[in-house]
């Protein structure tokens, strides 16, 4: 019995209260990113945003989270039940089990897996199914189209991804979260980061991001003057909710993973001691609050491409230029491993 | 603990195949398959392969399958008819079946590895007590075995060549967005600025 308790019940526990260490603040997170987004917007329109419930209205996520718990969830006739029930959960579920590889801190991570950034693109991909469930299953037009919209955009977008990824894979070489951020450390601070000598393909990486998250400009799966509201136009109350919170819990990892691969994850911008005493986790905050904004920012100035337009920067600019720029990255590689003769 | 989990991915992967072809609905077939290959792959992490296991999702899970489904809700498929043939063909579809378990049978008897094999590879394999799967993958194909990996990648590439001249029209009389002329146009291409004296017109 003791042994049934010290080998499975007792780590089992542990890991428990690890996965509500990562979700709970998460999901406080992704309530108060729908206030910032509504705050910025607000800013940017010259209007005042929420301000109503509570102290500047910042009880506002809560009043939105209960009204959509209490409202009925409709299921419509037509729909295939089973798969309509599962495609927010699935959306959802795989928003927060990516961040079981998100470095917080030097070392405090939830699994150090070898190929974390691998595991990391692979849930991103994945993220498609929920829309295309939900397109399918609602047994309607507009969230079908919607959905067929979205699979197209989504795996068109993860190629030149996954090409910047093998980018930065190169020059950290390692496939490794945490050996990535610290292969970005060095005396210059921010200057050594990945972004510099990256600059296009950080650029590229941002604009893919933004498709592959379905954030303007291009939320064409949902662009409402066409499609009502895209794929989850059946969806209603706590199975909206779920969808909703799935996307800004997408949007916040995106941004976590920009932050580690180009921006230095938790390093210090400046490596000098008042700045080195911050901790890291800070760093990092930092950096995915100013990747959230520049995603905010972006909604708030641009309108949505038209779909041609879209696939053409896909597929006809960002696929070579991505393609090119692994290429050439390889190249200066081992050029300077060559001359310097250091094998580094 | 490893061998709950093996349990558990074993049945799942086993279970969802039996589904893929049992299902009637064919969406809900693909979206087993696609449960499957979830499975696969956590059978793969079980056994130390966590960089396959990561490919496997990416590559089939993220892609391949997502076509598939793609096409697969696309297809109008009438079910009631798909099942008239189902007896008449039966006799054959069993016969063709038993054949070709013949054939794999027979294949698996009369296998035998080369003794020598150890001493006919271009490489051994990299010892990976030392070095993580992913750098043993890429030194074992990307080193040792590149000209075979180049030569795949041609097979391939000739195959979507072949897949695009297939299905490739041309049509004529579409009007295009030629993005580099819109961008090239200038100010005064486009725009004349013409007096016009009060009352006369042009």
């Amino acid at each position: 019995m003791a042994n049934l308790l010290n080998n499975y019940l007792l780590p089992l526990i542990i890991i428990v209260l690890e996965i509500l260490a990562i979700v709970v603040p998460l999901l406080v997170a992704v309530a108060y990113l729908t206030y910032f987004e509504r705050k910025v917007l607000a800013a940017a329109q010259l209007r005042k945003g929420p301000n109503v419930v509570g102290p500047f209205g910042l009880l506002q996520p809560l009043a939105d989270g209960l009204k959509l718990m209490m409202k009925e969830t409709v299921i419509p006739s037509g729909a295939n039940r089973v798969v309509f029930i599962a495609a927010p959960i699935l959306t959802f579920t795989l928003s927060l089990i990516a961040w079981a590889v998100i470095p917080i801190q030097a070392g405090v991570v939830l699994a150090d897996i070898n190929v974390g950034i691998l595991y990391l693109f692979a849930i991103s991909s994945l993220g498609v199914y929920g829309i295309i469930m939900a397109g399918w299953s609602s047994n309607s037009k507009y969230a079908f189209l919607g959905a067929l919209r979205s699979a197209a955009q989504m795996v068109s977008y993860e190629v030149s991804m996954g090409f910047v990824i093998v980018t930065v894979l190169l020059c950290a070489g390692s496939l490794n979260l945490s050996a990535i951020v610290n292969s970005q450390a060095g005396s210059y601070g921010l200057l050594n980061w990945y972004w510099l000598p990256l600059l296009p393909m950080f650029v590229v990486f941002f604009i893919s991001v933004l498709a592959e998250t379905n954030r303007s400009p291009f939320d064409l799966p949902e662009g409402e003057s066409e499609l009502v509201a895209g794929f989850f136009v059946e969806y209603s109350a706590m199975t909206f909710a779920l969808f909703f919170l799935g996307e800004y819990g997408n949007m916040i990892l995106m941004s976590a993973m920009t932050s580690i691969l180009f921006l230095g994850g938790w390093l210090s911008p400046l490596p000098f001691a008042p700045f080195t005493w911050i901790p890291g986790f800070v760093w990092l905050f930092a950096k995915i609050a100013f990747v959230l904004f520049c995603f905010l920012w972006v909604r708030a100035t641009f309108p949505r491409f038209r779909y041609d337009q879209l696939m053409r920067l896909g597929w006809k600019v960002f696929l070579p230029l991505s393609l090119g720029w692994l290429v050439l990255t390889a190249g200066v590689l081992t050029a300077i491993r060559t001359w310097s003769g250091t094998g580094g | 603990m490893i061998a709950l989990a093996f349990w558990l991915f074993a049945t799942l992967t086993v279970a969802s195949a039996v589904m893929v072809i049992s299902a009637r609905n064919t969406v809900h077939s693909v979206l087993f398959l696609i449960f499957c290959f979830f499975n696969a792959a956590g059978l793969f992490v079980l056994l130390g392969a966590e960089f396959l296991a990561m490919i496997l999702v990416v590559v089939y899970v993220g892609a391949v399958a997502v076509l598939f489904l793609f096409v697969v809700m696309m297809l109008d498929i009438d079910f009631t008819e798909l099942r008239q043939g189902f007896l008449r063909y039966l006799p054959v579809g069993i016969v063709v079946g038993v054949v070709l378990c013949v054939e794999i049978v027979f294949v698996f008897k009369t296998w035998i590895l080369n003794p020598d094999m150890a001493t006919v590879a271009a490489a051994v394999t990299p010892p990976l007590d030392q070095i993580s799967n992913t750098q043993a993958l890429g030194s074992l194909i990307y080193t040792h075995y590149v000209y075979a990996f180049q030569a795949s990648g041609l097979i391939l590439l000739v195959a979507m060549i072949g897949a695009i001249m297939l299905t490739h029209r041309a049509r004529v009389g579409v009007r295009k967005q030629t993005i580099s002329t819109q961008v090239a146009r200038k100010r005064e291409d486009a725009v004349t600025v013409v007096k016009v004296p009060t009352g006369e017109g042009i």
